[in-house]
């Protein structure tokens, strides 16, 4: 063994040699493999258990995603790779397309997509913001001018010396107060008037009477009295000016405006 | 000798007043005017009083002008004062009196005079001043007969002339009249449209010297002075409805009063100027209130369906005040405790409104329609009502709509305004309803308001 053991050393050194070349090369070539690895092809998925087809795919929107009910919504929807598509609540659709949906509530429009390749699905939901409790007029404030405003309030007259509400005038106050119930954001000042006999102090008091049971009419009837001011003019400001009956009448009244 | 007559004249409406008292209780008429006379401190019997034409002190050429204003204005303000049986001065003696020296007492107590007293003296103009020497002479008394001896001297004008003949007239309203203050330097608020917006207005006593005090471009109602003079409160319309203003006469503007929200009316002043009462309808309803001088301390008097709306105190005690309201119907006079308490009805029936409380305390003046109601002609007339009797007695007869009555601090006059023939203006009576002269004519003129002194 003792000689085995001398060719041993000697190629040992030689073995030596050609070992650490290798080494090198090894290294060597173990970084050109990492360098380039980025660059590599990802290793292939797992292959499907039934088929080697592709996995479908969708998406789903819907334009606007809320809208206050009665109004519309766009469906859009995309798919591939399948051939078998529904949406919840309205069926089996084709495999793209568009749909007008005008729902009633709020709704998750829930897309199924099946294909050889397996399925999946995607949802766009649409808000309905729940309807008023009374119908909405499209007036605004600034849509009612004064001879409409006039044309539907109506003033109340009042009976000498009286403030109390006649059953004339409390149809006159019904419909005053529907039609302020229809314009919410309108604000009204009642006006308290007299005619021109009596005094001018207890006048001015009669007058806030007048313009009070006008306004607690309209609150009975359902308006807000925080839109409702007050103000009493007494005999200060006549509508008529004739010394006789018709004229008094005119000018014992609760006016309304509007507060601006 | 002044106070003898004093004492004799106070005799003399003792007797009379339960003389007229009594009677009363069978008539009215003729003798209801006696306890309105004694009530109202204008006596049942006149002192004759002749004002002489004073004599010219000096040959300045404006002593001329001056003294026609002054011998105008001490007359009238004589024969306005309700004390005076005066002699007219067509019927003075023809020598003119510029001092004792020169008075002929027994010609002036002579008929067709029949003076028993005698106002004389001189006005002089001198280096821009008026110097004015005033006597008052008892023509009885032949020994003393001097009562009163006055000098004044100012800036030689008009208004001071008249300013010096009102000073003098009260001098002599003070001695010969019960020991009253005249009336001579008062004033009287009111509202007038003159400058096209309801203002309020001053002006004297006897209708001179009218000028407006507030500019206010809205409507202002209700003017009442404060007892002191300095400050006048008022009720106005601005964007937000009708709140009590204050504005300072001494300052010459608004200053700070805090009204209650809704619509606030008819402030009125407590004698002593500690106190306001108003109307104010912050529950939707006129309710009367109280207030210190600045709106603090709000308290609420009255809770009764129905407004309830001009308040005056009772100057005499201030624990009473008079107001109108509309609880039972067509608006009456109620009288209650500044508290609320012992609410009592003064009026049974008809339109009355506008109370002013007398000076001591013992009447109530108003306007009332007693016959009010459509298609009734009722008028509006001022009346006075004893409060302890409610005993009333009617003022102005057959003369347009009278209202807003207010009494002078002498409580011998009463200020009103009255509408006839399409004009308002302002007028003032004696305390019995005589004597009624207009004080204003041009515009709209109402609501007046007696300063206090």
């Amino acid at each position: 063994m003792t000689p085995k053991e001398e060719t041993v050393q000697i190629d040992f050194r030689g073995f030596l040699h050609r070992r650490s070349l290798t080494l090198a090369v090894g290294i060597a070539a173990l970084f050109v493999v990492a360098g380039c690895s980025k660059k590599a092809a990802p290793p292939p998925p797992p292959p499907p258990i039934t088929s080697n087809a592709p996995a479908p795919t969708a998406t789903i929107t819907a334009t606007p995603s809320v809208i206050n009910a009665g109004g519309s919504v766009i469906l859009s929807w995309r798919t591939t790779d399948a051939s078998d598509v529904s949406i919840d609540g309205i069926g089996a659709v084709p495999s793209a397309g568009t749909r007008t949906v005008q729902p009633t509530e709020s709704t998750n429009y829930h897309l199924v997509a099946k294909g050889s390749g397996g399925s999946t699905d995607a949802t766009a939901r649409v808000t309905v913001n729940a309807p008023p409790t009374a119908p909405v007029s499209n007036l605004t404030e600034t849509d009612v001018t004064d001879s409409m405003f006039h044309q539907n309030v109506k003033d109340v007259f009042f009976d000498y010396d009286s403030y109390d509400i006649r059953s004339d005038a409390q149809s006159t106050i019904s419909s005053d107060a529907n039609f302020l119930n229809q314009h919410p954001t309108l604000k009204v000042v009642i006006g308290g008037y007299c005619d021109e006999r009596g005094s001018t102090e207890y006048n001015l008091a009669l007058g806030e009477n007048r313009a009070n049971a006008a306004k607690q009419g309209l609150v009975t009837a359902g308006v807000s009295p925080d839109r409702l001011r007050t103000v009493s003019y007494g005999k200060e400001k006549q509508f008529c000016t004739e010394h006789d009956e018709n004229c008094w009448q005119l000018n014992r009244r609760a006016q309304f405006s509007i507060d601006k | 000798m002044m106070n003898g007559k004093h004492l004799k004249l106070s005799a003399f409406r003792r007797i009379s007043i339960g003389i007229s008292f009594f009677t009363l209780l069978f008539s009215s008429g003729l003798y209801a005017q006696d306890w309105v006379r004694t009530g109202t401190n204008l006596g049942v019997q006149r002192i004759r009083l002749a004002a002489a034409n004073f004599k010219a002190g000096s040959s300045d050429p404006q002593s001329a002008s001056l003294k026609t204003v002054f011998d105008t204005t001490l007359y009238n303000d004589l024969k306005n004062a309700g004390v005076f049986d005066m002699v007219s001065k067509s019927m003075a003696p023809p020598q003119t009196p510029g001092g004792p020296q020169e008075i002929n007492l027994s010609a002036w107590a002579a008929a067709p005079s029949s003076a028993e007293m005698v106002a004389f003296g001189s006005l002089s103009v001198g280096d821009g001043r008026v110097t004015v020497l005033g006597f008052l002479f008892d023509t009885k008394n032949t020994q003393t007969p001097q009562i009163l001896g006055k000098q004044y001297a100012d800036v030689a004008s008009e208004e001071n002339a008249r300013r010096i003949a009102h000073h003098f007239a009260d001098e002599i309203i003070l001695r010969l009249g019960g020991g009253l203050n005249g009336i001579c330097e008062t004033r009287i608020y009111f509202v007038s449209n003159r400058t096209g917006n309801k203002e309020i207005w001053a002006m004297d006593y006897d209708g001179a010297g009218q000028h407006p005090v507030t500019h206010l471009g809205s409507i202002s109602l209700s003017p009442r002075v404060s007892p002191d003079n300095s400050r006048v409160a008022f009720s106005s319309l601005g964007k937000d409805g009708w709140s009590i203003r204050m504005y300072s006469l001494e300052l010459g503007r608004l200053v700070n009063f805090t009204s209650p929200g809704g619509t606030t009316l008819s402030p009125a002043w407590s004698s002593d100027g500690g106190k306001v009462a108003f109307s104010s309808s912050q529950t939707g309803d006129n309710e009367i209130y109280t207030t210190d001088a600045s709106g603090g301390g709000l308290h609420r008097v009255t809770a009764f369906r129905g407004p309830d709306v001009s308040p005056v105190w009772n100057p005499k005690s201030n624990a009473q005040i008079a107001w109108v309201s509309g609880r039972s119907g067509l608006p009456q006079i109620y009288v209650m405790d500044s508290d609320g308490a012992n609410v009592q009805r003064m009026t049974d029936g008809g339109y009355a409104t506008s109370p002013s409380w007398s000076p001591n305390g013992q009447f109530l003046a108003f306007a009332w329609d007693r016959k009010y109601g459509p298609g009734a002609p009722g008028g509006q007339d001022i009346y006075i009502m004893d409060i302890a009797s409610k005993r009333w007695i009617q003022l102005t007869h057959e003369a347009g709509a009278n209202d807003f009555p207010s009494w002078s601090p002498d409580g011998r006059h009463i200020v009103f305004q009255r509408a006839q023939d399409g004009r308002t203006e302002i007028w003032s009576m004696l305390a019995d309803g005589t004597e009624q002269q207009q004080l204003t004519h041009e515009g709209w003129n109402a609501m007046p308001n007696w300063s206090w002194k």
